[in-house]
């Protein structure tokens, strides 16, 4: 058996700790706590395996990854091993002091998120007073160190009609990337659809925002779209197992963030095994890689090695079942139900995810 | 801007070049991506350190390669200034 080729990209969620409460949050619903969090000596030697399989980036997220202590010393260690570093903050915590030690650490990116640019629409999604203008701060000193500086802001039916004014902050704040990404319906998410899912004529006027901002030049735009309103699926992470590997606080390996929805599964840990291991030989990693595991309809599919069959774990939670087609694909039997979600929409109270 | 072989060039903050030997090529690392580079320009890039000319670049491989000066000047040219255009490299 030849083996897999390793992973491109380490997503390290450093902690689910993080005092916003977003209801889109892509932390699981089944939080991590402290006491379970790998130590020091735990990240340190998942770094070190990283990059001699060829991981190339590392992306600290979290939750909020700046409530770890040991950040800096991380981003040091994975600086020596030359893996790529990634910042993925909120903000809220960072301040000089901090950012100064980050920079000499030779942290090479950050994207901050922000949640919408008005402060009442943000203070609704974070659930945290203040947190606005500490995130505008947070974004000066960045810009005034001069780590490059990627804003993400995530876009619902709540703030997608200020897709503009996102990008004139992009501006103002000098951020050289923005990315525009629709809420991904799993988790939180999918939990709060209902009130967050938008319309299909809000999703075109959102792409239209996109396509003009582009055609200033000027500023990266990365743009994600909601897949609800598609007929053909997201090749999700690159294909299962394929380009992208994801660490929860505690040690699980996971093909993506949502992957530990996946029932009956006992999820490898790098406190049990080395990384390269469970990428080459769990079960877990080798359950949808590849196209041998398809139903014959994607199989015999020309699409099957472009979108690798979509996402398994929308599959799951829509169908039961995480070997069935992706619901998104229009030719899936089950693709009914993303277009009555799409119909579906109440005007009810957020579930926030507060930790 | 334009480059010529007057031009001092270095990497843009968070942009660098990279061996993967795990997977035996070269690569512009940059703000989430990385893309592969082939041919000459990993020779290119490398020389491309904050301090010598384009001119000097240029000469370099010149040397190093034993190829006719034009042909080397109009690829190492064609290359840098297409990544100063996209902001990989800066002057």
């Amino acid at each position: 058996m030849t083996l897999p080729q390793p992973p491109m990209s380490l997503l390290a969620e450093l902690t689910h700790r993080c005092p916003l409460a977003c209801p889109y949050c892509s932390n699981p619903l089944d939080l991590e706590r402290k006491a379970a969090e790998l130590d020091t000596a735990g990240w340190r030697r998942v770094l070190e395996q990283a990059a001699e399989m060829g991981v190339l980036q590392v992306h600290f997220s979290g939750g909020e990854p700046m409530a770890r202590p040991d950040l800096v010393e991380l981003v040091t260690l994975a600086r020596k091993l030359n893996l790529y570093t990634n910042l993925i903050t909120s903000g809220v915590l960072l301040d000089a002091n901090k950012l100064e030690a980050l920079d000499k650490a030779g942290l090479d990116h950050i994207q901050l998120s922000f949640q919408d640019v008005t402060e009442e629409g943000a203070e609704r999604i974070g659930g945290l007073k203040g947190a606005q203008e500490r995130k505008l701060k947070a974004a000066r000193l960045i810009q005034a160190s001069g780590i490059p500086m990627t804003l993400n802001f995530v876009v619902h039916r709540e703030n997608v009609a200020r897709i503009p004014q996102m990008f004139e902050l992009a501006r103002e704040l000098k951020a050289g990337r923005v990315e525009i990404a629709h809420t991904q319906y799993y988790g939180w998410g999918l939990k709060n659809r209902d009130v967050l899912l938008p319309s299909r004529e809000q999703l075109e006027e959102s792409t239209r925002a996109v396509e003009a901002e582009r055609a200033k030049g000027g500023l990266a735009i990365d743009y994600v779209t909601p897949d609800y309103h598609a007929d053909r699926p997201k090749p999700c992470m690159g294909g299962w197992g394929q380009r992208f590997v994801n660490i929860s606080p505690s040690g699980r390996v996971l093909p993506c963030h949502a992957a530990e929805i996946i029932p009956n599964m006992t999820f490898p840990n790098v406190r049990d095994e080395s990384l390269a291991e469970i990428w080459n030989n769990s079960r877990l990693f080798n359950m949808f890689r590849g196209t041998e595991w398809m139903p014959e309809a994607c199989r015999s599919c020309d699409r099957r090695e472009i979108d690798w069959g979509g996402c398994r774990c929308q599959a799951l939670a829509l169908t039961g079942d995480a070997a069935n087609m992706d619901p998104v694909c229009g030719r899936s039997p089950f693709h009914h139900i993303v277009e009555e979600a799409v119909e579906h929409t109440e005007a009810k109270n957020f579930v926030y995810r507060r930790f | 801007m334009s480059v010529t072989e007057d031009t001092v060039l270095s990497f843009a903050r968070g942009h660098r070049l990279q061996q993967d030997r795990v997977r035996d090529l070269w690569l512009v690392q940059a703000p989430e991506k990385a893309f592969i580079i082939e041919g000459a320009a990993p020779h290119i890039l490398g020389l491309v350190d904050g301090e010598r000319t384009v001119g000097s670049v240029i000469e370099t491989l010149t040397e190093q390669f034993s190829a006719p000066r034009e042909v080397i000047s109009a690829d190492v040219l064609a290359l840098l200034s297409d990544l100063t255009e996209k902001g990989v490299l800066r002057a």
